[in-house]
């Protein structure tokens, strides 16, 4: 498998190491014990099919990456720079 | 007051000469590793063409020359190597002296993509590498700096403490590729 990271280039999934699913990327804005923090820790679909998840470029550019991929196929369909997506989404 | 000697991480280790290729240690100087704050890439960049003659570089490549020379290793992050970094610099950039946190090997000779292609997964191809390019990416199960000096030569950083690991993994490597060389 490879991840073409949007800094280096295609690169060897060797040097990528996989965290989970994007949810990650968006903590609860409470402090305090709620619904939604037993979601972000917890609570995960396992989809046969498209599903977006971080992956941390560690033997690269040391960037977090989000990769949307096929778990059904391996295909990589889009990949970009977590912090990209964060201020996306912001 | 105590006088320590200065010693290189390859001390008596290289220079290795196997089959025409040549290993050898690369003085570079000094090391800074230059991380422009956010906002200020543009303004680091321009003071560091100032300071010494290299812009900050893009993904992948370098600037400058040896003596005095920027390498892109990772996001936000890039080393000058060979030249001082002025202090006044830190107005706009983390700068954090690495200078002896590094070995740099010297990679030399022809087919020298052979025996780096057993070592890291990076696409090395000439038509694809090219002189002043450089990436991030592994020797072997070491974190690596690669940077391609001249059509026949590499520079690769390496952590200090890795240092004899990475010789050994070298010279296994060169030896491999003479090996084969001899059979065909």
């Amino acid at each position: 498998m490879r991840i073409k990271c949007p800094l280096c280039g295609d690169r060897d999934s060797r040097e990528f190491t996989p965290m989970g699913h994007e949810t990650y990327m968006n903590r609860p804005d409470d402090e305090g014990w709620s619904p939604a923090w037993d979601n972000y820790l917890h609570l995960r679909d396992n989809p046969a099919g498209v599903t977006r998840e971080l992956w941390y470029h560690g033997a690269g550019c040391t960037s977090w990456l989000r990769v949307e991929r096929d778990t059904v196929t391996h295909d990589i369909l889009r990949v970009e720079l977590a912090s990209d997506a964060k201020r996306g989404n912001a | 007051m105590v006088k320590l000697l200065a010693k290189s991480p390859v001390e008596g280790l290289v220079p290795l000469e196997i089959n025409g290729l040549t290993l050898t240690e690369s003085g570079l100087g000094p090391v800074t590793s230059v991380a422009p704050y956010a906002g200020q890439e543009a303004a680091a960049s321009g003071a560091l063409k100032a300071l010494i003659g290299a812009e900050m570089p893009s993904p992948n490549r370098s600037t400058g020359r040896e003596g005095a020379r920027v390498i892109w290793t990772g996001a936000g992050q890039a080393m000058v190597v060979g030249a001082d970094v002025d202090a006044s610099l830190a107005q706009h950039a983390a700068l954090t002296d690495q200078s002896d946190a590094w070995v740099t090997f010297r990679l030399q000779g022809q087919g020298v993509e052979d025996v780096l292609a057993r070592l890291t997964p990076l696409d090395l191809n000439p038509g694809v590498f090219k002189t002043g390019h450089a990436a991030r990416s592994q020797l072997g199960h070491m974190n690596a700096v690669f940077l391609k000096v001249a059509a026949d030569a590499f520079e690769i950083m390496i952590f200090r403490s890795m240092a004899r690991t990475a010789v050994h993994e070298f010279e296994i490597a060169m030896k491999a590729v003479a090996a084969r060389a001899a059979l065909s």
